[in-house]
């Protein structure tokens, strides 16, 4: 059990790890190559020590810094006591060095074992990696900076990693086990009597309680933005009176590759005084866009540029968005001053509108995407055939113009349970406290620009811009009660892989039925989202999934494999929110445009494949 | 062709999603825990007569879709254990907030009886956690029992829980003095102070009141029929 004294590498400004890893690894002799040990080592939080898995026993574990054009190789040792991997989060490769045990042949790494990935780099861009075992992504982590082969875009002076997590002392299986016995445990924001009679005294009592009965009957509660808390937030692993700091001169352009490397929380992420010119999202350059905030979901990157044109301390502000607490940084001209921190934002409250569940209205096969988005009041509609989980009767095949963000618009778990408060409108007219706000992407101060996904541009138009071949649905669903997350109803070892052929090009609609923000992630190839983006749609490899939203992305199969598509959220993938994608390899004949040769450990030939054609559409 | 016959023969043996002679293989493994448990125990005083003390216990073991659930419940007074019984059931999730529940209980006291139990449990529309089970004795009587209650915060840390039991039999056992019909009736609020999710000490005020025929014959013992009573206890889970 190795106990290092880890404060050393965590209080070493970022700057100094990028000086000190150049120095550590001469550029030329050993390009691309790195050891990483998975270890436990004592973190200390709040003056409190507890042990954590680590990398290099640090959390976070050393950046990689890799060219596009090279070719990485990195060791993984296992020094703990329970199997481990090692997942590059964004990298295109082969499935084997993917790293999720269980997946192309990958078993994941044995305690005293080690692991040498190898891979060419055949991209730039800000990623991350992670542990993709049980919970360990808790603090099994690390930040990826891949240099363009050619000069960036969008030059900077500087450059920084600024990686979000959260960490909590608690044993991360055990939190596990308290969601699933009671996935209230962490929610200490729960709606009380007291604030039953406050809302009476400001609606009238009629109102207050015809709220609590709409919620009620459902049984769902409109204070659940997070399933746990109780995490300190970090900024590159270092606590806000820690103080990470950003050293810049006035004048220059600094570039911060923000990464949620958290577990289970997103960030509203904002510098009061500076605005940031979003340059990449998820490691793909877009069209420049100036923000004073993003949302940004468990796994999501963004690059921005940032140009302070004053000698004052510039907070780098990330708040969680159950707003339980913040991670902060400082951008200043020198170490040891910090900037104000701004004064703290009410929680938001879930609106019925956040309401997943609310789709049974759809039911129509061909319903095109204008009745979706005008449609408010998607409960009503007679919707033959739903099961008692009400979440049948919407058709496989909506069909979606490009470029929707779609509403779905409210409606009930069971749709008609909601008739009265839809049409009375309870919930709109008689909002509750001013200071509270209601709904899920709200409280943002007004006239602020937020990053919306509609902001992103690809910097560069696709060539393929085809059709889909096919549309796969993909529901986000789960049982709150029971901790149960699920895609179409199914936890991960029920549900039947998705398979696409080499080569098809494939939608996936995430709608979203549960009050929670899921960010999805695909491993393996980067997927377009229909933002509305023309032939710009924006690469990316974690999409938002808004409560009671729906989101589509496509994508052209073109990396063999058998990738695994899931909710981050550290819990919501290990209580099951998971599923495969897999790419069946090519043909022979199309062998020769696999872009890395991927070869897959159980090579059926081609022609059985008639047979799985079936699974597609799930 | 044999190829293909041998690769759809194995593949229809292989479980959904663990297939293991299909291509692009994916074993489900390494995902973290998958079997849990909350088994709540409760115990308190009262001070009826020479002291009446009451534990009560509820829970399962398993995971998602499967669990064996545990039940208990006794009660000591003047130093002497006057009812205890125990339940083991399996329980199968039917429905997001629903389990349907079979297996057994066993009485100790007042009378050693075995009982099959069968029930559902679950989260009723506006977050009623509702139990009801039916019993079959060995000796062939059908009773059956209901129980609902709802936490309500006052605060995040002070509940507020209503709970209410309701009891009845299908048939005399004139051997336990229970006429058919509703037999008795518990009903109380609970308050506690979780200074933990996981402890809690409480205070309940239980009316209980026997019915029916069996009021009647509880009369004619010139028992009580009706208790109103406080408890002071520790509510725990593990």
């Amino acid at each position: 059990m190795m106990k290092t004294q880890i404060r050393i590498s965590l209080l070493t400004p970022a700057s100094l790890v990028l000086a000190a890893t150049l120095a550590a690894a001469p550029y030329d002799a050993l390009a691309g190559t790195y050891d990483l040990t998975v270890a436990k080592a004592q973190i200390e939080v709040d003056g409190r020590a507890f042990e954590k898995l680590t990398v290099n026993g640090s959390v976070p574990g050393p950046t990689l810094r890799l060219r596009e054009g090279e070719k990485a190789t990195i060791t993984v040792a296992n020094e703990t006591d329970e199997p481990t991997s090692m997942h590059w989060h964004g990298i295109l490769l082969p499935g084997i060095m993917d790293g999720a045990p269980g997946f192309n042949g990958f078993m994941g790494i044995a305690p005293g074992a080690s692991y040498t990935y190898t891979f060419d780099i055949r991209q730039s861009g800000t990623y991350w990696y992670h542990s993709h075992t049980g919970t360990q992504d808790q603090s099994v982590l690390g930040a990826i900076v891949i240099e363009p082969a050619s000069p960036p875009p969008f030059p900077a002076e500087r450059d920084y990693v600024v990686m979000l997590g959260d960490i909590t002392p608690e044993d991360s299986d055990r939190v596990l086990h308290n969601l699933k016995a009671d996935p209230g445990y962490y929610n200490y924001n729960k709606r009380t009597l007291i604030d039953f009679f406050g809302g009476a005294r400001e609606q009238g009592i009629g109102a207050a309680l015809r709220d609590r009965l709409d919620w009620g009957e459902m049984r769902m509660d409109p204070t659940d933005l997070a399933d746990v808390t109780g995490y300190a937030f970090l900024v590159n692993g270092k606590q806000p009176v820690e103080n990470e700091t950003f050293v810049f001169k006035k004048g220059e352009r600094v570039r911060l590759r923000l990464i949620n490397g958290s577990a289970m929380t997103l960030f509203d992420v904002r510098i009061p005084g500076l605005k940031m010119k979003v340059v990449a999202a998820d490691g793909n350059d877009v069209e420049p866009v100036a923000v004073d905030e993003i949302r940004m979901g468990v796994a999501e990157r963004y690059d921005v540029i940032v140009e302070p044109s004053e000698d004052v301390a510039y907070t780098i502000f990330a708040e969680s968005i159950d707003r339980a607490g913040y991670a902060r940084a400082t951008l200043a001209a020198r170490e040891g001053v910090e900037g104000p921190i701004p004064q703290r934002r009410p929680r938001a409250l879930l609106a019925m509108d956040d309401m997943g569940a609310a789709h049974d209205g759809h039911a129509g096969p061909d319903m095109k995407e204008e009745n979706a988005a005008t449609d408010d009041h998607g409960g009503h509609e007679d919707h033959g055939g739903h099961d008692s989980h009400g979440h049948e009767g919407h058709g496989p095949a909506m069909e979606h113009g490009e470029g929707h963000m779609m509403d779905h618009g409210e409606g009930g778990h069971d749709g008609h349970q909601m008739h009265d408060m839809q049409h009375d409108g309870a919930m709109h007219e008689a909002p509750s406290a001013p200071p509270r706000p209601v709904g899920w992407a709200s409280g943002f101060p007004a006239g602020s620009k937020v990053l919306a996904y509609e902001d992103l541009r690809a910097r560069a138009p696709h060539a393929d811009n085809r059709p889909p071949d096919r549309s796969v649905e993909m529901r986000l669903t789960g049982n709150m009660e029971r901790y149960v997350w699920t895609l179409n109803d199914k936890r991960f070892h029920e549900a039947a892989p998705i398979r696409v052929r080499y080569g098809e090009r494939v939608r996936i609609d995430f709608v979203n039925e549960t009050m929670m923000a899921h960010p999805m992630h695909l491993h393996g190839m980067f997927f377009e989202l229909e933002n509305g983006a023309g032939t710009h749609r924006p690469l990316k490899d974690t999409v938002i999934v808004p409560p009671g939203k729906s989101v589509s992305v496509i994508l052209t199969a073109r990396e063999a494999g058998a990738w695994p598509l899931h909710c981050h959220l550290l819990y919501h993938m290990a209580s099951g929110m998971m599923t495969a994608f897999i790419v069946e390899p090519p043909d022979a004949a199309e062998a020769g445009i696999t872009p890395d040769g991927a070869s897959l450990p159980l090579a059926i030939s081609h022609d059985g494949h008639g047979g799985h054609a079936g699974h597609g559409g799930i | 062709m044999r190829r293909m016959l041998l690769a759809a023969l194995l593949g229809s043996f292989a479980f959904p999603g663990i297939g293991w002679a299909e291509p692009g293989d994916v074993v489900a493994m390494d995902h973290g825990p998958e079997t849990f448990r909350k088994i709540v125990v409760e115990a308190d005083y009262a001070a009826r007569h020479g002291g009446l003390w009451r534990w009560h216990a509820d829970g399962w073991i398993g995971g998602d879709s499967e669990r064996v659930w545990i039940r208990s419940d006794g009660e000591i007074e003047d130093g002497r254990v006057h009812e205890a019984e125990l339940q083991v059931l399996y329980g199968w999730n039917v429905h997001p907030f629903w389990d349907v529940l079979l297996g057994v209980r066993q009485d100790f006291e007042p009378d050693s009886e075995t009982y099959l139990a069968a029930g559902v449990t679950g989260l009723a529309p506006y977050f009623f956690e509702t139990d009801a089970t039916a019993f079959l004795s060995a000796g062939g009587d059908l009773s059956a029992r209901f129980e609902q209650s709802l936490d309500l915060p006052v605060t995040q840390k002070l509940i507020a829980e209503p709970h209410v039991e309701l009891n009845a039999f299908a048939q005399d056992v004139p051997e336990r003095g229970i006429g058919a019909g509703f037999s008795s009736i518990e009903a109380g609020l609970q308050l506690r102070y979780e200074i933990t999710r996981k402890f809690a000490p409480y205070a309940d005020l239980v009316w209980e009141r026997v019915l029916g025929e069996t009021a009647s014959i509880a009369r004619g013992r010139g028992e009580d029929v009706e208790n109103l009573t406080l408890h002071i206890g520790i509510r725990t889970w593990f």
